[in-house]
């Protein structure tokens, strides 16, 4: 007898496995219970959760601002990562290799390029995603505090735009970061120490471009990832997304692995 | 009964007094552990050595330059001006934010490419953004008989040096 090849039953024999169930915990099934378990129990989605109401997450209501500003930070990260490759941060190795990547490195002007509109298009998407908030009122109480760490979000991705302009370390680099970083040395008393400190010397110089690299492939990332981190979960904590008492409320609808009834 | 009430006042909180003792000793040991790290970690951060450039400049005999000319030294941020005064050399390098400027032989001043800030040949500021004019740096001739320019000492303007 012959058995006829079934997706479903060959998913379903995968996911009821004991690998599968070692992995995943919850098991297989489609009530509301797994569903619930399925996120809850995962550590990336367990920041968000379990239960939405669908009017929350219509597009109208955030035109997914804030999921498309993660996305970017996405990209950024993994071209990032790739573009350290062929990256040295010395001088002036650091032009040739910059050059490299456009002109010789195999897809390097393609990453190099995504990486730089994506780092445009998030500064872009931080500010639309702040407006957004701003004008809907959604930043009140007692989503105050969220709306704190968004502007130390703003502030990482401000930082992270100006540390990798330094990285190419061409003209444009030089000045723009001469520029900047004697604006720090406006501030009073301690702006010249704030200024040595930032350059590792009184020019921008060697030490510089190795701080900048440091600070935009380390510190600033971990910073960035552990506030959106935050940042996702008071979305929780604060009672889900914000929807306006005049926005029009949807009839009940299992939505994927979200699910409620409003008005229960 | 003035016995009891003098005992009263006078029983310590013994076990409280100790647990208290001990909590402010280990703050204050924390405190200053916190403190030194910051002063540590500032210290790291300030590099001892720098391998920069030096502050002094050898821009040659004083012969070869020309009477009335501005003669740009790229490499070292510096003007170095023949006068019918004497010599004298400027600081290239904008008081604004530190751009560095150009001199235009054809209108005669010098002028900053980032933000517009113009000066005369003398450091003078005609017009933008620069807070102050460029500075005079100090200039002698060494024993050799070269130009020497010190970049980090500003003296006051106006003050050629006469050969």
């Amino acid at each position: 007898m012959s058995m006829p090849f079934n997706a479903d039953q060959m998913i379903d024999k995968v996911r009821g496995s004991r690998v599968w169930r070692s992995v995943f915990r919850s098991g297989s099934g489609s009530s509301t219970l797994h569903r619930a378990l399925a996120i809850q129990q995962n550590i990336f989605l367990h920041l968000f959760a379990t239960k939405v109401r669908k009017r929350m997450v219509r597009f109208g209501v955030t035109w997914y601002l804030g999921t498309l500003t993660f996305g970017t930070f996405l990209i950024l990260v993994i071209t990032g990562i790739l573009l350290m490759l062929y990256y040295h941060p010395s001088v002036p190795q650091a032009y040739a290799d910059m050059k490299d990547l456009q002109f010789v490195v195999s897809s390097g002007l393609f990453l190099r390029n995504l990486h730089r509109w994506s780092a445009q298009l998030m500064v872009f998407l931080v500010f639309a995603h702040m407006f957004k908030v701003f004008y809907r009122g959604a930043y009140r109480t007692p989503r105050e505090f969220n709306w704190v760490i968004g502007v130390v979000l703003l502030v990482i991705t401000l930082l992270l735009s100006y540390t990798g302009y330094l990285l190419p370390w061409d003209q444009l680099a030089f000045w723009a970061i001469t520029v900047g970083s004697n604006l720090s040395s406006a501030v009073p008393l301690v702006g010249s120490r704030i200024h040595f400190l930032l350059l590792g010397g009184n020019q921008v110089n060697a030490n510089a471009l190795l701080r900048f690299y440091v600070l935009h492939c380390v510190m600033l990332p971990l910073a960035a990832i552990l506030f959106i981190a935050i940042h996702f979960w008071r979305i929780r904590k604060d009672g889900g997304l914000y929807v306006q008492q005049s926005e029009p409320k949807t009839q009940a609808i299992v939505d994927g692995g979200l699910a409620v009834k409003e008005g229960q | 009964m003035p016995d009891a009430t003098h005992i009263n006042t006078k029983e310590p909180p013994a076990e409280f007094d100790r647990r208290a003792f001990f909590t402010k000793i280990g703050l204050g040991s924390l405190g200053i552990a916190a403190a030194g790290t910051i002063v540590f970690s500032y210290e790291y951060l300030s590099p001892n050595v720098l391998y920069e450039p030096s502050a002094v400049v050898n821009v040659g005999k004083p012969e070869s330059f020309a009477v009335n000319s501005v003669t740009m030294d790229i490499n070292s941020g510096i003007y170095l001006v023949r006068a019918d005064e004497g010599f004298f050399s400027l600081s290239a390098v904008c008081t604004h934010l530190g751009c560095l400027t150009a001199w235009n032989q054809d209108l005669g001043i010098i002028a900053c490419p980032c933000h517009g800030s113009k000066f005369t040949r003398t450091g003078e500021k005609i017009e933008g953004p620069a807070p102050k004019p460029l500075p005079w740096l100090k200039t002698w001739v060494s024993d050799e008989g070269d130009l020497m320019i010190d970049r980090s000492v500003d003296i006051p303007p106006l003050q050629y040096l006469r050969i």
